[in-house]
């Protein structure tokens, strides 16, 4: 699985993100500067978590205006996989590669602390490794993270099985206790239309080991390299 | 010629910052204050003096960066 995880001003996640895919596909993913133009040739594109632009105007706003999201959002376009994780999900909505907007968390706290998940659907190329239904703990670490998007929006993403990751409690119940940030629908996570576009809040790519609290992460990137990389 | 855009966020959205100003004034004793809504302002210093074509220019300048329209209103006034 070659990969690239494009880097904005402000970004702090990307080694994090490099360290999982590397362990998960063997192969170390290419850093792309967002002043580039052009991604090179790969079949996965990450957006990291962190801070880009210092989250001035509005969260992921001004990166998702960036050079380099013209050629992230044409090969989004023409299938490759994206994934945006926390501040990445944030430029993913701001460029209109996923529908809706995270707004400030509901209790205005920043939270850093892990969160259980209930994996929605497996029917995704991020998500094949595990089972539906299945929880998982890994962190949650943003002051933004609070899902919106309007009543026939979020019809459409139920009705269409476009909610990956939902907040849930330890014992996989979706919950008004178990959402961290108000996000409607305890939604953590959303995939696009066509299955290659993937957003969430939570950071997979911080639970890949015991030695981190949890492991849970890695079947998201186990997935993907699945995904991409068929058995022989 | 300047522009003053003011920004936001849609009624029926939740405004977290808000409340707690709300919440806030209250405690100080405004006991009134029935709502409080936070929006932010950006003022654009513009080179050109057409009104129509700036009013135009700052309209989707708002579109297209200024304002989130998924949870954001926008006005714009020139001064």
């Amino acid at each position: 699985m070659r990969s690239a995880i494009v880097l904005f001003p402000g970004i702090n996640r990307e080694r994090d993100m490099a360290r999982a895919l590397k362990r998960a596909s063997g192969v170390e993913p290419v850093i792309v500067w967002h002043k580039e133009t052009t991604l090179p040739a790969v079949d996965l594109v990450v957006i990291p978590g962190g801070f880009s632009y210092g989250d001035y105007l509005r969260c992921g706003a001004i990166a998702a205006r960036s050079p380099i999201m013209r050629d992230v959002v044409a090969r989004a376009n023409a299938g490759t996989m994206v994934l945006g994780v926390c501040n990445g999900f944030q430029v993913l909505t701001e460029s209109g590669l996923l529908p809706g907007a995270l707004m400030r968390n509901a209790h205005l706290k920043f939270l850093c602390r892990d969160v259980h998940l209930r994996v929605e659907t497996a029917a995704t190329r991020f998500t094949g490794a595990y089972c539906e239904g299945q929880t998982i703990r890994v962190p949650v670490a943003h002051g933004d993270g609070n899902y919106f998007a309007d009543a026939d929006t979020i019809a459409r993403l139920d009705g269409e099985g476009r909610v990956v990751f939902r907040y849930a409690t330890a014992a996989g119940e979706v919950l008004p206790e178990a959402n961290p940030n108000g996000s409607i629908g305890n939604i953590a996570g959303i995939i696009n239309e066509r299955g290659n576009v993937l957003g969430m809040m939570p950071h997979p790519e911080d639970a890949i080991e015991p030695a981190q609290g949890s492991s849970d992460g890695l079947g998201l990137f186990e997935s993907m390299v699945a995904a991409l990389e068929p058995a022989a | 010629m300047k522009a003053r855009v003011t920004i936001t966020l849609k009624n029926g959205v939740l405004d977290p910052q808000g409340k707690a100003i709300q919440h806030a004034l209250g405690s100080l004793g405004f006991s009134g204050v029935e709502d409080v809504r936070q929006g932010k302002l950006i003022e654009l210093e513009l080179a050109t003096t057409d009104r129509v074509a700036a009013q135009a220019e700052v309209e989707a300048m708002c579109e297209k960066l200024l304002a989130n329209t998924v949870i954001e209103n926008y006005s714009v006034e020139l001064v």
